[in-house]
């Protein structure tokens, strides 16, 4: 049981404002503190409870800082290989019409080694939903670069800063996924501040909105932070995130398909 | 009216059939939900059956964007429960490699089906056994067995493709059918007789955590004394099969004192190459493995004892004949003859090489090369 | 209007043992990112007591400061606060 500063014995006539969600399970997870994916977790746990996707859902986990998401949710969970989530989640998928699927992957996992696996998937218009958290940086392995890294910035694999000469320009892969009309929703949001995640949420429910109305592929890129991994104070990642990053990620709705049609 | 009772059914006629069609509707005749895969010759009619007959039944058929894409796809679909064949030839089966292990450690059931190219690299189209290592050694990393069938006919393919999916579910791993370019493209008569195998029980399978505890299907295990007992029980599970599923044929070995060793199109060469050497009075027999993994080392290890010689024929520069070797023991002289390249051994060739082996064993105690 | 001495002190106490916020101790990881967003400025580490995650877990400073604005709740990343408003008058 979590200790708490509360004697639980008492009766408790308070009002609550926010709890916990249910579908989260019971334990401290491993990322480090001030890691962003908890917050992606808690947002997603939130709408699975809301919408009451959970007794239907099949997630797909990947291979990053994330690997272990499996076990922060009360759900069924298949593990995937690096990069490969949208094309295990497509499997899962056209056996399982009724489920509900998501991906939940890193951006060395979507936009490296996993660029083939998603383009495909979003040009078939697979009806499930990618939560792609993008902190720019491969958190997991130790903070090498990855194809999202910043220009100028250093990671044990950039040491003295990304040039784009050597390096290329960072990737924008959710507005290239966005032209395809097998996409039906594709949308970027942060967890700077909890206005910025209170954005967020209301993308990813609209994400799995358009799944259970029959769409197209929907993803939703949450731009995160890595403290450890770009060399800050939690405090200070978030203020990084709002005020650099989102220059080269603009935050946005690139494209709603179903809304255009009615759905 | 009066209606007649006693008539007996007509026997089923055999239809001629392509190999890579007929792999293809044996295995949706086995039940088979879902196909992934991807055109490459020599197997692209096998995709292109699936890609008629699945939607027809209101099955998954998807061809992917590679071969990377289809066997994760499998595995999604896999780990579901579902009943699922992926196809591919050599090429793509090295891209297949990183997706086996993970079945492998993940238990999921599966088939695939190899139909063989030469190689290595782009290599060539014509048919070849060069992937007998990559099949039987496991293709991915880490310390995994795939169980490995290898039908010599068409007709055997077809049965085969029902036992594959049965030990797939059986034991809960990836299994797959290695056949090669000639059966591939070649069409035999083959009678429509199919088995379905049963169904496993609901116990692993995701589906949706309604009223359950929920399940996950991943083979992550990083603490190293957590992740040896994983080991240790998929090494029990292997040990399982090699004493349960172990086929292989033979034919003329009674009294045969020179003995072929040969799968899949070599052993039909071989069969033809042993009726003229009989015929020249040269005694030889064929030991047909079925399943290249597990060996059939015990059996091999008994024939070993009795023959003067074995001869091993085989569509590469050398894989079988490493197995072969292992499982003699140095109890006979054990002979190569290999084509490479993507050229069929013919049974003169054959003929030859049982003449030299003979030869060569002729009162000597010969190096089996 | 005269208020009676003891309503005045059973009230005083009604407010003043009402917990706004139930904080989950052993799963603060120290980051405060909720130190930095509460408005009220009445979160801080505690540096008396060190949880089993080796941290100093976030404790709130005064109760009467606290709005139940649940910024500190949307702000982090393991979930450690459950907010609560006051129970309703009468």
């Amino acid at each position: 049981m979590t200790a708490t500063t509360r004697d639980p014995s008492t009766t408790d006539t308070r009002r609550p404002i926010y709890r916990r969600p249910e579908i989260l399970t019971d334990r401290s997870t491993h990322y480090c503190p001030g890691c962003g994916h908890g917050i992606v977790h808690r947002v997603v746990a939130e709408l699975l409870d809301e919408m009451a996707l959970g007794p239907r859902t099949i997630g797909v986990a990947s291979v990053g800082c994330s690997v272990f998401a499996y076990d922060y949710f009360d759900i069924d969970f298949v593990e995937s290989p690096h990069g490969r989530a949208p094309a295990v989640a497509t499997g899962v998928r056209r056996v399982r019409p009724d489920a509900f699927v998501f991906t939940y992957q890193g951006d060395g996992d979507l936009a490296a080694i996993g660029t083939a696996e998603i383009v495909h998937a979003a040009a078939r218009g697979e009806r499930i939903s990618v939560i792609f958290v993008n902190n720019g940086i491969y958190g997991m392995t130790g903070g090498q670069m990855a194809p999202t890294t910043l220009l100028g910035q250093r990671t044990t694999s950039s040491p003295t800063g990304r040039e784009a000469g050597a390096a290329g320009y960072p990737l924008p892969i959710t507005e290239m996924l966005a032209i395809l009309p097998g996409v039906s929703y594709a949308a970027r949001g942060s967890i700077a501040d909890p206005s910025a995640i209170g954005k967020t949420k209301a993308m990813l429910r609209r994400a799995f909105q358009i799944q259970e109305v029959g769409g197209g592929l929907s993803i939703v890129e949450v731009l995160s932070t890595c403290p450890v991994g770009w060399g800050m104070t939690a405090t200070a990642s978030m203020e990084h995130l709002a005020r650099d990053v989102v220059k080269t990620y603009p935050l946005g709705v690139m494209v709603d398909r179903a809304a255009t049609t009615g759905g | 009216m009066t209606i007649a009772t006693d008539i007996t059914p007509p026997p089923l006629r055999p239809v001629l059939m392509k190999g890579n069609e007929a792999i293809a509707e044996a295995a949706i005749q086995a039940g088979c939900d879902a196909y992934f895969g991807y055109p490459i010759t020599p197997q692209a009619e096998l995709l292109e059956w699936m890609a008629r007959r699945m939607p027809e039944l209101g099955r998954v058929f998807i061809q992917a964007e590679s071969e990377l894409g289809a066997i994760n796809m499998a595995l999604g679909a896999a780990a579901t429960g579902a009943r699922v064949l992926v196809s591919s030839s050599s090429p793509g089966i090295s891209l297949m490699a990183e997706a086996m292990s993970y079945m492998a450690g993940s238990e999921l059931p599966m088939v695939l089906v190899n139909v063989m190219r030469a190689g290595p690299g782009l290599g060539g189209i014509g048919p070849s056994q060069a992937d007998y290592f990559q099949a039987t050694k496991g293709h991915g990393h880490g310390d995994y067995r795939v169980p490995v069938l290898a039908p010599s006919s068409i007709a055997e393919a077809v049965d085969l493709v029902a036992t594959a999916f049965e030990i797939a579910e059986r034991y809960r791993t990836p299994t797959m059918l290695l056949a090669d370019g000639v059966m591939g493209q070649a069409m035999e008569p083959v009678v429509p007789v199919y088995r379905t195998p049963e169904r496993l029980p609901d116990g692993w399978q995701l589906g949706g955590a309604d009223g359950r505890r929920p399940r996950v299907v991943s083979s992550i295990h990083l603490q190293p004394e957590e992740l040896e007992v994983h080991n240790r029980r998929l090494q029990a599970k292997y040990r399982t099969i090699e004493e349960r599923e172990v086929r292989w044929a033979s034919e003329r070995l009674d009294d045969a004192e020179i003995a072929i060793v040969a799968y899949g199109t070599s052993a039909r060469v071989a069969r033809t190459a042993i009726e003229r050497a009989r015929d020249h009075g040269l005694k030889v027999g064929l030991f047909r493995p079925i399943t290249l993994w597990p060996f059939p080392t015990e059996a091999l290890a008994a024939l070993a004892t009795r023959t003067r010689a074995i001869l091993v024929v085989e569509m590469s520069a050398g894989q079988l004949v490493e197995d072969v070797r292992l499982a003699v023991e140095g109890r006979t002289p054990v002979f190569l003859h290999g084509r490479t390249g993507g050229v069929v051994p013919t049974p003169g060739e054959v003929v030859e090489a049982l003449r030299r082996a003979w030869a060569m064993t002729e009162g000597h105690e010969l190096d089996g090369r | 209007m005269a208020i009676a001495t003891h309503d005045v002190v059973k009230t005083a106490r009604r407010i003043a043992s009402f917990e706004p916020l139930d904080i989950a101790t052993d799963r603060c990881k120290g980051c405060e990112l909720c130190i930095g967003i509460c408005p009220k400025h009445c979160l801080i580490l505690d540096d008396t007591t060190v949880n089993a995650l080796g941290y100093h877990p976030v404790r709130l400073t005064d109760a009467a400061l606290c709005t139940s604005c649940a910024l500190c709740a949307r702000i982090c990343p393991d979930v450690v606060f459950a907010v609560f408003a006051r129970p309703k008058e009468g």
